[in-house]
């Protein structure tokens, strides 16, 4: 199955997060922070630390490493709202 | 009838533990897990996997498949456990899709587990940095690596199995760094056999990939432009400050670091337990012989109430499931329960913290990632009248972001001098319209229908 | 035995904002002042409030004099603190969702403006506020309601040259000789002063009573929810006209009323409940709910925002709503600084100022009768409830 990320199409296995599916194509950061504009995410991978933010189908701020994948998914990166 | 007999939160080891013992008592028991898939961190795994990632696969298949005789509620994320008759558990399930949901249970097990505990050190925020156990979710439960060359850092026994399952999903180790060195004589490894096989294994996998294991050295900075290039090694002394001289650089894109695990407490907080020291000082949720709580028809299992490991979380989540039916547990679960927990006790005693790990940071090194909150200002704060993390909270906004201090508490609480004082009336984000809409209707039992 | 601490001409008991101003305005006029704290700086309601300095939400008479010389203040300190206190003169805006409560907002702003208070009729909200609902019946605008950070605010005017605080340490007592105050007892030691100021905000009564004297000031416990941070959505401190009957009542029952607004650091508070429970930590989901609901019927667009996080704190009630301030009536060198219930962190400064004039001999600012410490008699019943 395929999500869209920021217009780009990206594989990604049934099961795997939305994160995973972003690392396995090679994504380390993809989000920036409020103040400094600091690069994030992957940090804990287990929903703790807020880094992986993502908006996903238009809903945002939701933790990519919890949330599995759909086919058609879209997913927006960049800031955090 | 819409409440549960027992409503397990918690779906890893201690919380499948208890399940299956409250459900062979004939409980109507529901788990409910913020995971899509059960087995917690331990038992992380990918759909179809066949366990030969892992370690007790056995014992998991069976917990799992014990499963049946409960509700399962995957994917629910417990936002707030308001205590009553019946105690109320607020969820939120789905994601994009997200929406609220409630579960009521007579009886509560909490089986919460814990996250990775962090240090700071300059440069930990580059993209590349991870914890140890989110290294190791990618590998179990995706079967991905966390990147090309890879090393890690931090204290404990968990290094071990992180460092040879990043090998083993490719990556290149270029080495694990313990910054304590334990005292073989005192390696308690050797009391509990399966420990002892378990640790042979990764030293033989060590081997295998020819991954050098340094104790008295850690990663004390990390280095990239807009992601992690390099990482500073150095030797440490007793006390975890760096030896002069002694700092050297390794190219790597994957720094693997933890310093050991926090139990998540909110909820235990929520339903008024008190909250005791664990096996290492730091809190816990306290509990008697019978795993019971301080409050009322509330138990708790697993790392809540200790960091220990999978066994020990097994042996407390099946003694929960005895007490909370009101069952006596076999004497031999007692007694594994009392040498896991020495066993606990001497693994913290052997990997502590010390406290040299505060020379690691500069001015500028980031305390909170989330409301970006440099050294310098944490230090400010302590000078203007902060006195535990509340104060500091107040005073320079560490942990005021939306980890609510998960992962800058341990580090922020030792800068302060006083324990962390978890309490997150809000364990789960909660969008203000689902809040806003009022308790959902609660979740039929279907397990262990009317009889 | 108790071992003596350095001596001062004052010792201020807490180190919330109430006691910071007191120490901040008696060390601008020349004293020397201890602070002794039992927690630490804001560790106790002002670390668990908002920052405030609200004229909208008073009705003439002596508080919301108080508020206004308190502003003034305010605004003098945002100009000389070294510190940014996050001061923010945003101004305030007043909903009514009825015409009839419209009527009503508009009666309580013109006796407000015959008492010195700026306002503005807004026919449509939504050209202050473009993410309001639309629907409402009308506004006042309150362009001198203001904000501080108060736990930044009482660390700052705590640093004054002047002012030694102690944190940790809890006062349990006074040495009187001859009926008059000679050194202030703590569980560390004591401090020979000859005036002790009890600034210790919701447990003033228990500090009065360790004084000889007593005081009704009772907990009413309030929530607040912190949603995650956004972008500038919303720019005045916003609330329902239905707020001000809130804060006027005083029955034990749970009263909420929506009060929005964002902060410069990015997160909205949504506040806050009124209930009179004790100091009963437990988290109340109802509240919460109702919170949250309140809040998305003014804006509708927090519908899909989430909260992050919420926090609980105590206000120090009195029976009349009105603060307490002034010298004891019968312990010779006591002052009373406490009870200002929703309204300490809009109040402090006025407050601050009024003791420093009293200890030094000076012309009170203004007239401080409806706030003596002896004017409840014997002690209300319900207070203590
Ligand atoms: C990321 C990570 C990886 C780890 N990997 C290993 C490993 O490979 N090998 C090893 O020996 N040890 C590992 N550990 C240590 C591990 O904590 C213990 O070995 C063991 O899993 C503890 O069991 P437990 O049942 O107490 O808790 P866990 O296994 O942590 O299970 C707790 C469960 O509770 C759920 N939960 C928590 N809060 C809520 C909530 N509010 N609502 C709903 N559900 C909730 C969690 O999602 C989780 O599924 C890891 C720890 C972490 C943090
Ligand atoms: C939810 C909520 C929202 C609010 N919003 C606003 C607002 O927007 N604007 C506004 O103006 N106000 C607001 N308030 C009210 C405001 O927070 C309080 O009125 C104010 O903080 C009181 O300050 P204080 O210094 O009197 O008390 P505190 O801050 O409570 O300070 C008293 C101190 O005394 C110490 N103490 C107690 N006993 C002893 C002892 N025996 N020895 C030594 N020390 C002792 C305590 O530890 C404490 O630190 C709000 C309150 C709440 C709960
Ligand atoms: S990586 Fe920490 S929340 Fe997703």
């Amino acid at each position: 199955m395929n999500i869209t990320v920021d217009g780009r199409t990206v594989p990604a296995e049934e099961g795997q997060t939305i994160a995973a599916a972003l690392h396995a194509d090679g994504l380390r950061a993809w989000r920036t922070t409020r103040v400094g504009a600091r690069p994030r995410g992957l940090f804990c991978g287990i929903g703790v630390c807020f880094d992986c933010l993502v908006t996903i189908n238009g809903r945002a701020s939701i933790r990519a490493c919890l949330a599995p994948a759909r086919d058609g998914d879209v997913v927006t990166t960049g800031g955090e709202r | 009838m819409t409440v549960y007999d027992i409503a397990v939160i918690g779906a890893g080891p201690a919380g499948l533990a208890a399940a299956e013992t409250a459900a062979a008592r004939g409980a109507r028991v529901a788990v409910v897990d913020a995971a899509e898939h059960p087995g917690g961190q331990f038992y992380r795994h990918r759909p179809g996997d066949d366990g030969s990632r892992h370690h007790h696969w056995r014992a998991f298949t069976r917990l799992r498949d014990a499963l049946k005789n409960v509700d399962h509620l995957a994917g629910h994320r417990v936002w707030h456990a308001e205590p009553g008759e019946p105690h109320t558990l607020h969820c939120l399930v789905g994601h994009a899709d997200e929406r609220p949901t409630t579960v009521r249970a007579q009886h509560l097990i909490l089986a919460t587990g814990a996250h990775d505990r962090s240090l700071p050190f300059p440069g930990w925020d580059l993209p590349g940095v991870l914890t140890a156990g989110g290294a190791q979710a990618l590998w179990k439960g995706h079967g991905l690596t966390a990147g090309a060359r890879a090393v890690v850092a931090g204290t404990g026994p968990f290094l071990l199995p992180v460092a040879t399952g990043l090998a083993a999903s490719g990556a290149t180790v270029h080495g694990v760094f313990d910054a304590n060195r334990p005292d073989r004589r005192v390696l308690p490894l050797a009391t509990d056999p399966a420990r002892a096989i378990e640790a042979a294994g990764y030293a033989a996998a060590l081997l295998r990939h020819r991954i050098p294991y340094r104790t008295g050295h850690a990663v004390i900075a990390a280095h990239g432009d807009g992601r992690l290039e390099e990482v500073t090694v150095a030797r440490l002394d007793r006390d975890w400050r760096p030896l002069p001289g002694t700092g050297r650089t390794i190219t790597c894109d994957t720094l693997a670091t933890g310093y050991g695990f926090t139990p998540q407490l909110e909820l235990a907080v929520h339903l008024g337990c008190a909250l005791t020291e664990g096996f290492d000082g730091t809190p816990v949720a306290a509990v008697d012989a019978a795993q019971a709580t301080t409050a009322p028809r509330v138990w708790a299992a697993g790392e809540t109430c200790g960091v220990g490991g999978a066994t020990l979380a097994i042996v407390t989540g099946a003694l929960a499931g005895y007490a909370a039916t009101g069952a006596r547990p076999p004497a031999s679960l007692l007694r594994r329960r009392a040498r896991q927990r020495r066993l606990a006790a001497a693994l913290a005693a052997a990997w502590p913290v010390r406290d040299g790990w505060k020379s690691w940071l500069t001015d500028d090194t980031l305390i909170c990632r989330c409301e970006e909150v440099p050294h310098s200002r944490v230090e400010q704060a302590i000078a203007a009248g902060a006195r535990d993390t509340r104060g500091l909270k107040l005073l320079s906004r560490t942990g005021m972001g939306r980890c609510q201090g998960r992962v800058c508490g341990y580090a922020a609480a030792c800068l302060v001098g006083a324990p962390e004082r978890p309490d997150r009336p809000i364990a789960q984000p909660v969008r203000l319209g689902d809040l806003a809409a009022g308790d959902t209707a609660p979740i039929h039992p279907r397990a262990g229908a009317d009889t | 035995m108790v071992k003596p601490l350095g001596g001062a001409d004052v010792v201020v008991v807490g180190a919330g904002i109430v006691g910071a101003a007191v120490a901040y305005e008696c060390a601008t006029a020349g004293l020397t002042v201890a602070v002794v704290e039992r927690d630490q700086v804001s560790g106790g309601t002002t670390g668990a409030g908002e920052g405030n300095l609200l004229v909208s939400d008073k009705e003439p008479g002596p508080e919301l004099d108080l508020a206004l010389l308190s502003l003034r203040r305010w605004r003098e300190w945002a100009e000389t603190l070294d510190t940014d206190i996050e001061y923010e003169p945003k101004g305030g805006l007043v909903v009514a969702s009825t015409a009839a409560a419209l009527a009503s907002l508009t009666a309580l702003a013109e006796g407000q403006r015959a008492a010195g208070v700026e306002t503005a009729a807004v026919a449509d909200p939504r050209t202050l506020e473009p993410h309001l609902r639309d629907g409402t019946a009308g506004a006042v605008h309150y362009p001198q309601d203001s904000q501080v950070m108060p736990s930044l605010a009482a660390a700052e005017l705590l640093r004054r040259p002047g002012i030694t605080v102690h944190t940790g340490l809890t006062l349990t007592g006074l040495t009187l000789t001859g009926g008059k105050i000679t050194a202030a007892v703590t569980d560390a030691g004591t401090i020979p002063t000859g005036a002790v100021v009890n600034a210790a905000g919701t447990w003033a009564a228990e500090v009065a009573a360790r004084c000889g004297s007593e005081l009704p000031v009772a907990p009413r416990r309030g929530f607040v929810l912190v949603t995650e941070p956004l972008p500038r959505m919303i720019r005045h401190k916003v609330y329902s006209a239905d707020y001000v009957a809130n804060v006027a009542a005083g029955t034990a029952g749970l009263e909420t009323s929506p009060v929005v607004e964002g902060t410069a650091a990015g997160p909205v508070l949504i506040g806050a409940s009124r209930e009179r429970v004790g100091f009963d930590k437990t988290v109340s989901v109802p509240v919460l709910r109702r919170l949250a609901a309140q809040a998305v019927e003014l804006f509708p667009f927090l519908t899909d925002v989430q909260v992050m996080r919420a926090y609980r704190g105590f206000r120090p009630y009195t029976p009349d709503h009105l603060p307490i301030i002034g010298a004891d009536e019968t312990v010779g060198g006591l002052w009373h600084a406490c009870g200002h219930e929703g309204a300490g962190v809009g109040l402090a400064a006025a407050t601050g100022l009024l003791v420093a004039q009293g200890l030094t001999g000076g012309k009170p600012a203004l007239d401080t009768a409806a706030f003596r410490p002896g004017r409840f008699g014997r002690p209300v019943e319900e207070a203590h409830a």
